[in-house]
């Protein structure tokens, strides 16, 4: 493409002709975040401690100091994330290829299934009845899974039970598919996580790990605002933080897509 | 006969709040041996290690003998109300603004005489009990009730200034998740707080225990994440001038010390819940809490930690959760220092391992939580400032006081 190209999509940002969604939550400290064993080392729960505010610790000023663990609200997984992933050649945030952080989106939406079963899996009927309608996926694609799961309040977000959590998700053969027979460059979910909330049952546990970062695939969660995309035509931004060796972080996910489309 | 305390009306937002002031609060360092005792709950003299005298007040030499060594022992609580006053206008502000006060001469039957403070119901004459409270001051002042329990007893004027009983005070549990943080709410409602908030982090995580907490009357659950500054901030904003008593709950034990973790993780999690809670909580509360130390029935009058007896002697097997504990025992006193000026208590409650999932392993004997809970209540209604609940608790206290490197050498064993 010529220059002019790129000049026109500024120009059609900047006027409205290309919407731009952000499909990212807020970053605060009551979002739900993962939950692990209480044995496993937990993700630090996110902190905005102010280190002034145009006061005496600082009069003309106003910053905070942050913390918060790299898979904390809406959060991109890099391949090095899964031990299945960890010697693929540039698998860390701060190594994969920048053409990888922008990138079109299949959107398959499975609100009716989910909103009857919590733990509802996406599998390869689902998704190739979706591909007789809006056709064949197209390869270094993400397939984002909508769910209206993030239109949820907080705790029938998390849907914690007491054998675990209770969320949508990917079968194992899907996810497997997905990789290999369509070659998609990540996975994308509203929920917590990209495997399902029971996925720790599923053969391979946690097939969305396991077969995205095998494979140096992506992962996006936490993700919102899925309803507004169309089911093709979107284009993600999605780029981490450039942590070192870091292994995933929180970022801000956008989806550009032509006005009037949804 | 003690009128029984009515309850508060609402506060009158039109009028000035009341500021704290202090009883006069020099001390000698001898003195201080009342402080301890009256910290703890203890009735304690000096007594001479030659002769045997009880003395009061506090001294450098026996009176009978000159001995020089006048150790503090526990002594026996009785004595007789030889006379009383009332005093009507007092010199001192504190005192003025609680007059008519008052005070009385008391003949100990272990031989002293002092002047004391005085139990409504104390009658010239009578028999009486000997307590050392702590005053607003945070001194040791003797207190003398009647010997038989009176109608409404601990609803005195003057023995309630001594104490921070929860009956019609508004309370904050900060942590309603554990087992312990449960068992002080029911404790409180049955001993008459008018309202338990409680704090619950995290409110998308189900647990166990919380439709028994969300169905008891006057008992309010909030949004509580001691860990951060903005939840803390926001809750003190809603109802920093409605907490009389603040019971610190919150309960962030793991095994493990130094060389037998790896990373820090864990330790991150402690420090961010315990200590860095415990400054958010003083940070957005105690101000409060210190300009209402005087504000009427339902003043201000307590803050309460649940602290291992670990902080005073690291635990290896605990080693990390130990250190933690013994930051925040610090800081404790800090506060304790802080919150003075304003009359408002603060209360150490140190415990051995409770009886709870995290110290599983570990053999009996294990505090139960309600144990904790009925220990704190009654601190309050006491007006105790340094408690040990249990037997382990009670045992360390006596080792460290006997020699704090035997105690090292033992736990590290």
């Amino acid at each position: 493409m010529d220059s002019s190209g790129l000049m026109q999509f500024a120009g059609a940002v900047a006027s409205g002709a290309v919407r731009v969604v952000d499909l990212t939550f807020t970053l605060s400290p009551d979002f739900p975040v993962i939950v692990l064993p209480p044995e496993f080392g937990q993700a630090a729960p996110v902190r905005i401690q102010r280190i002034s505010q145009y006061d005496a610790a600082g009069p003309a000023w106003y910053w905070n100091n942050l913390t918060f663990g790299e898979h904390t609200g809406t959060h991109f997984d890099a391949p090095i994330h899964w031990f299945t992933g960890k010697d693929l050649p540039n698998n860390s945030v701060d190594t994969l290829p920048l053409r990888d952080m922008i990138a079109p989106a299949c959107v398959i939406d499975c609100s009716a299934q989910a909103a009857k079963d919590p733990d509802f899996l996406l599998s390869i009927p689902v998704v190739e009845a979706w591909e007789k309608s809006h056709g064949r996926i197209p390869p270094r694609h993400w397939v984002l899974l909508r769910t209206d799961w993030s239109k949820k309040g907080w705790r029938d977000y998390a849907n914690l039970k007491d054998d675990g959590a209770h969320t949508p998700g990917p079968d194992a053969a899907v996810m497997r598919w997905l990789v290999e027979e369509r070659g998609v460059i990540g996975f994308g979910t509203e929920t917590i996580g990209t495997d399902a909330g029971q996925a720790g049952h599923l053969d391979p546990p946690y097939p969305a790990h396991h077969f995205l970062h095998g494979s140096g695939r992506y992962g996006l969660q936490c993700l919102c605002n899925l309803d507004q995309l169309p089911p093709t035509g979107a284009v993600i931004v999605a780029a981490p933080l450039k942590i070192q060796n870091g292994s995933g972080s929180p970022l801000r996910v956008l989806a550009l897509l032509p006005a009037g489309q949804a | 006969m003690i009128e029984p305390i009515a309850r508060p009306r609402r506060k009158n937002p039109l009028l000035r709040t009341r500021l704290p002031t202090s009883p006069p609060g020099a001390r000698s360092r001898a003195s201080h041996g009342f402080t301890r005792a009256a910290a703890e709950g203890r009735f304690m003299l000096q007594r001479c290690d030659a002769c045997g005298t009880f003395c009061y007040p506090a001294r450098d030499a026996c009176p009978a003998c000159l001995s020089a060594d006048l150790a503090f022992a526990d002594a026996p609580r009785r004595g007789t109300l030889l006379s009383e006053t009332t005093l009507h206008i007092p010199a001192d502000v504190h005192f003025r603004e609680r007059a008519p006060w008052r005070v009385g001469l008391v003949a100990l039957e272990c031989g002293p005489r002092l002047v004391t403070h005085l139990h409504a119901d104390c009658e010239e004459g009578m028999p009486v009990v000997m307590s050392f409270q702590l005053d607003k001051s945070g001194q040791a002042v003797a207190f003398a009730q009647p010997e038989r329990e009176t109608p409404n007893m601990t609803d005195d004027r003057q023995w309630r200034e001594m104490t921070a009983d929860p009956k019609f005070r508004r309370v904050l549990v900060t942590n309603g998740r554990s087992i312990v943080g449960q068992e002080m709410v029911a404790a409180l409602k049955a001993a008459g707080a008018s309202i338990v908030f409680v704090g619950i982090a995290e409110p998308w995580k189900p647990f166990r225990g919380e439709d028994a907490l969300r169905a008891q009357e006057g008992v309010e659950i909030v949004p509580l994440d001691v860990g951060d500054e903005k939840s803390v901030a926001d809750l003190a904003a809603d109802i920093g001038g409605k907490v009389d008593i603040l019971v610190n709950t919150t309960e962030h034990v793991r095994a493990g010390g130094l060389l037998d973790r790896q990373g820090t993780s864990v330790v991150r999690d402690e420090i961010d819940q315990s200590y860095l809670g415990f400054v958010h909580l003083a940070q957005a509360f105690g101000p409060a809490m210190r300009m209402r130390g005087s504000d009427g029935v339902n003043n201000a009058a307590a803050w309460v930690n649940i602290l291992s007896v670990y902080a005073l002697a690291n635990w290896p097997v605990f080693g990390a959760y130990s250190a933690s504990q013994a930051a925040c025992l610090s800081l404790s006193h800090c506060l304790r220092a802080e919150l003075r000026p304003g009359g408002v208590k603060v209360v150490n409650v140190f415990t051995g391992p409770l009886d709870i999932e995290w110290f599983q392993t570990v053999p009996p004997p294990k505090v139960a939580p309600r144990a904790v809970a009925t220990a704190i209540v009654s601190a309050l209604k006491r007006g105790l400032e340094d408690v040990f609940v249990g037997d382990v608790a009670e045992d360390i206290r006596r080792r460290l006081a006997a020699n704090p490197k035997a105690v090292e050498r033992e736990l590290g064993a």
